[in-house]
């Protein structure tokens, strides 16, 4: 890296650091939800994929099976896919590299990696791996912070953590509700979750919401 | 079964962490015209939206599969305020957790 964009590097470190602070919030989720520091830290480490992150505790911790768990994870983790389908032609790796390269595609370094493009494919480069690998070393030093803060505190009710959990879902879900079918959906997700809660076993009411998703992704292109 | 002896907690730490690589991994290596169907890329984009809401809902109003209405309802309804009033995140998350964590002490 010898000759690294100064607008690209500073736009880099911003997203990692503030990025990386929300790992507070998932350490003590995590932890919250009945993972230990340990397991709450390699989630972190191995997955690296925020949403899926969240999602696993809380299926896991409203007493959902792995399965239901992983396969919730799994379906938040789709769109690493598709980020990677369009990262691959700019970063042009092979091997170990596209390894490193897969563990670090997530929303935040293909952002800045798309953000940077009109300056070159180069500043494209440094803003992916910049990014990815500072949300990286942020978000498994906050998570590691998180979790041993919950884990100091005993019973997560008594400090709010049971309804901070929820409250950084919201924070990651307000900025997607961005026109009328998003807000339509997330009403109707939460009253088929609510409303299969009594009767199917936890975990099954979350992913069933996929299938609204599904549902209005093939209207609203019939709208069109 | 084998499985059934494993601790799901382990068993979803493991089983997320595989997926996630392997969804990232596939990304990087199959052609482009895989997956980029504009109807695919509509779904995937409110995959989320439904699962967050359901996940917001059943953390906010369930507790082993009852519905209820405690201070966690209280935390989170202080959250959309934040929200709504553009607070940053950690303001919508501490707001909710000490609005909770207060009523907790009172009950």
């Amino acid at each position: 890296m010898s000759r690294v964009n100064r607008a690209t590097t500073a736009q880099s470190l911003s997203v990692s650091l503030t990025v990386g602070a929300y790992g507070i919030a998932f350490g003590a989720a995590s932890v919250a939800a009945g993972f230990t520091v340990l397991q709450s830290c390699l989630l972190s480490l191995l997955t690296f994929t925020g949403a899926s992150q969240f999602a696993v505790v809380g299926v896991l911790g409203a007493g959902g099976s792995a399965i239901s768990g992983i396969a919730t994870a799994s379906l938040l983790g789709v769109r690493n896919t598709l980020y990677g389908l369009r990262m691959a032609p700019v970063l042009q790796v092979k091997g170990l590299r596209r390894i490193f390269a897969a563990q670090i595609t997530i929303d935040e370094s293909t952002g800045v990696a798309l953000s940077q493009e009109h300056l070159g494919v180069k500043a494209a480069r440094q803003g992916f791996w910049l990014t990815g690998i500072g949300v990286f070393i942020f978000w498994n030093i906050f998570t590691l912070a998180g979790a041993l803060g919950a884990q100091a505190m005993g019973n997560p009710a008594a400090w709010g953590l049971d309804a901070a959990v929820p409250a950084a879902f919201l924070g990651l879900l307000w900025p997607r509700l961005v026109n009328k079918t998003d807000r339509l959906l997330a009403v109707a997700a939460c009253a088929l979750a609510l409303a299969m809660t009594p009767y199917f076993v936890p975990g099954v009411p979350i992913i069933s919401t996929a299938l609204l998703a599904l549902i209005f992704g093939l209207r609203a292109n019939l709208w069109r | 079964m084998e499985i059934n002896n494993f601790d799901p907690l382990w068993l979803a730490v493991i089983g997320t962490s595989l997926m996630a690589f392997v969804l990232k991994y596939l990304g990087q290596s199959v052609p482009k015209s895989w997956l980029s169907h504009p109807r695919i890329l509509k779904i995937n984009s409110l995959i989320p939206i439904a699962l967050l809401s359901a996940l917001v809902a059943v953390q906010s109003f369930t507790k082993e599969s009852r519905l209820i209405a405690d201070q966690r309802m209280a935390g989170v309804a202080v959250a959309v305020v934040a929200l709504i009033l553009r607070a940053p995140f950690p303001v919508i998350v501490l707001s909710a957790a000490a609005t909770s964590a207060a009523l907790f002490h009172i009950q």
